[in-house]
């Protein structure tokens, strides 16, 4: 159930991240979405795309530091306290989010966020319990 | 004013007959003493009886940093340990310094050597000396503690750092003699200023600087913010420590090498050819009074020239140009020795690193800062951003422990570092000296 997720090592200098995107739009990966954690010297690029392996050979072969790691996606209902009720699951269940980010398209009516979480299987089984969507690595490269 | 002016001032041709004499007891006392000299005599062919002549010193082998590390702690120690009164010693690669070792009488040399650098730079009973090099294993502190101490002045023992105390200290102490790294001095001058103590209606007459390369633009500068008569001072622990060789304040153009104690040889660095006078190549010294760790031709690494001709100061003692470089790749950081190798040791012994970095050496507010860029490859990176800068913060704690400088650490993409003809560019040294 989980997705893959990449991630790139980008020095904190003007035109980095649009090197990244021009290689990836050469080698025909759709980038589905992206988050970006800085700081004043450098940055990690997280990337989720329709063709991991690709992404990530491609990457590699121009040079950059490429990572990955396994994230989890889930449906979370587009209303206020929505996603304040898959946070206190997770916290009541000791489990600690690492860093999240909100995926580009929706899936329904509900809005899609993407968790990094150290015991995701544990995380995948504890949302599932609750009622809580959650989207395999296929179905979310196709939203 | 003249310190000792018997040997100070000593016609060439007397000088070099004690040269002669006290050459060929130090090396009798080495070959007798210490293995590695022997061994070194064996392999050239040669006894300390073979050494005739002041030219014939150029028959021995030389000496290196790497000798002196192979004999580590005390194999290089001319006396029994029941004779050594005082040790020091420098950072050296990989956690290894270079130790020495003084005698009793070694010190009381130093002492008066110091005593006549003090003298040549200035001082004199009744200077109050404000002495911010540093104390401890460090040769500097004690040097110009010992050499002031004999030569009757007052000796604050302030040694480097707590530069607000200092500035405090200097404003109502009314210290007369600055002796300190030239950096750290323009660095005291910026702090007296931001406390708004006027730098230059201070008591100082002269300032005695050195222990790293410094330039004829950076004595005009501290010659005028803090209004004194700024001269140069060189000494290496290997040698002796600092009072190798002095600049008078009369002429203040090149630095007097004691050469009733020390012989100094210019040589090629890549050719090892002794050069004649002028021409500029390694310095190299040979001790010729120490008792506890002589040096035999030690390669300084430091470049410079010699120049034999008379001084208005009336010293005979030849004189060596300010040190305009190294011929090895050692860097001088606020006064500590780094070589790019401990950096490279350091990175391989912090689990998951490589070791692909550059040194980068500025000069920020007059201090010198250096930043470590290391490459983050496969092994090092992950997409947590604390763990990277967790990363950063064990690097910057390893060198400062094993080294003791203080470093930026800088993550860079792999490749960042500018390679030429496939070599890595390891130093960039961006210091206008």
């Amino acid at each position: 159930m989980q997705v893959e997720q990449i991630s790139v090592f980008l020095e904190n200098k003007s035109g980095r991240l649009s090197e990244v995107t021009a290689i990836l739009a050469e080698a025909q990966v759709n980038i589905r979405a992206l988050a970006l954690a800085d700081t004043s010297d450098f940055g990690v690029l997280r990337l989720i795309v329709d063709d991991t392996e690709k992404a990530r050979q491609t990457l590699k072969n121009n040079g950059f530091t490429v990572g990955k790691t396994n994230v989890v996606a889930v449906e979370v209902t587009d209303r206020p306290g929505g996603l304040h009720d898959i946070l206190t699951m997770l916290h009541d269940a000791g489990l600690n989010v690492e860093y999240m980010y909100a995926f580009v398209r929706s899936s329904g009516d509900n809005a899609v966020m993407i968790f990094r979480i150290e015991q995701e299987q544990e995380a995948i089984r504890l949302l599932e319990s609750k009622g809580v969507n959650v989207i395999d690595g296929q179905r979310l490269y196709s939203l | 004013m003249i310190y000792d002016i018997e040997y100070e001032t000593m016609p060439r041709e007397a000088l070099e007959s004690i040269q002669l004499r006290r050459l060929q007891t130090t090396l009798e006392r080495v070959y007798a003493n210490v293995p590695f000299y022997r061994q070194q005599f064996q392999e050239a062919g040669i006894t300390p009886a073979d050494i005739k002549s002041l030219d014939d010193l150029r028959r021995i082998p030389f000496t290196t940093k790497q000798d002196l590390r192979d004999n580590y702690p005390f194999n290089m120690f001319a006396v029994p340990m029941d004779n050594v009164v005082r040790i020091h010693a420098s950072s050296g690669t990989t956690g290894r310094p270079t130790v020495v070792g003084y005698t009793a009488r070694d010190v009381s040399t130093w002492s008066m050597l110091m005593a006549r650098s003090l003298s040549a730079g200035g001082a004199g009973r009744g200077d109050i000396i404000h002495n911010a090099y540093g104390y401890g294993l460090f040769t500097g502190g004690l040097g110009v503690h010992y050499g002031a101490e004999r030569l009757g002045a007052s000796v604050i023992p302030v040694s480097g750092g707590n530069t607000k105390r200092q500035v405090v200290i200097m404003k109502d102490f009314g210290p007369t003699i600055l002796t300190a790294t030239p950096s750290y001095t323009l660095h005291l001058a910026e702090v007296a200023e931001e406390m708004g103590v006027a730098f230059n209606s201070l008591k100082f007459k002269f300032g005695i600087f050195g222990a790293e390369p410094w330039s004829e633009k950076m004595r005009e500068e501290i010659e005028r913010k803090l209004n004194i008569i700024a001269v140069d001072i060189y000494g290496l622990s290997e040698v002796m420590g600092p009072g190798v060789a002095i600049e008078c304040h009369e002429a203040k153009k090149g630095l007097h090498v004691f050469e009733d104690h020390f012989i100094p040889e210019i040589i090629d660095p890549q050719t090892l050819e002794p050069l004649p006078y002028g021409a500029t190549g390694e310095l190299v010294f040979t001790s010729l009074t120490k008792e506890a760790f002589p040096v035999i031709r030690y390669r300084t690494r430091d470049i410079t020239s010699l120049n034999p001709e008379p001084c208005i100061c009336g010293r005979t003692h030849v004189r060596m140009h300010r040190v305009t470089g190294r011929s090895d790749d050692m860097l001088i950081i606020r006064g500590v020795n780094v070589f790019p190798s401990q950096i490279e040791s350091v990175l391989m012994e912090t689990e998951n690193v490589e070791p692909h970095y550059q040194l980068v050496v500025d000069r920020e507010d007059n201090l010198d800062v250096l930043t470590v860029k290391v490459e983050v490859g496969e092994r090092s990176f992950t997409d947590e951003v604390k763990g990277l800068q967790h990363l950063e913060r064990r690097i910057t704690k390893n060198i400062k422990e094993l080294l003791g400088v203080s470093a930026r650490v800088k993550l860079v993409e792999p490749k960042a570092i500018e390679r030429s003809q496939g070599k890595a560019l390891r130093v960039v040294d961006n210091r206008k000296i």
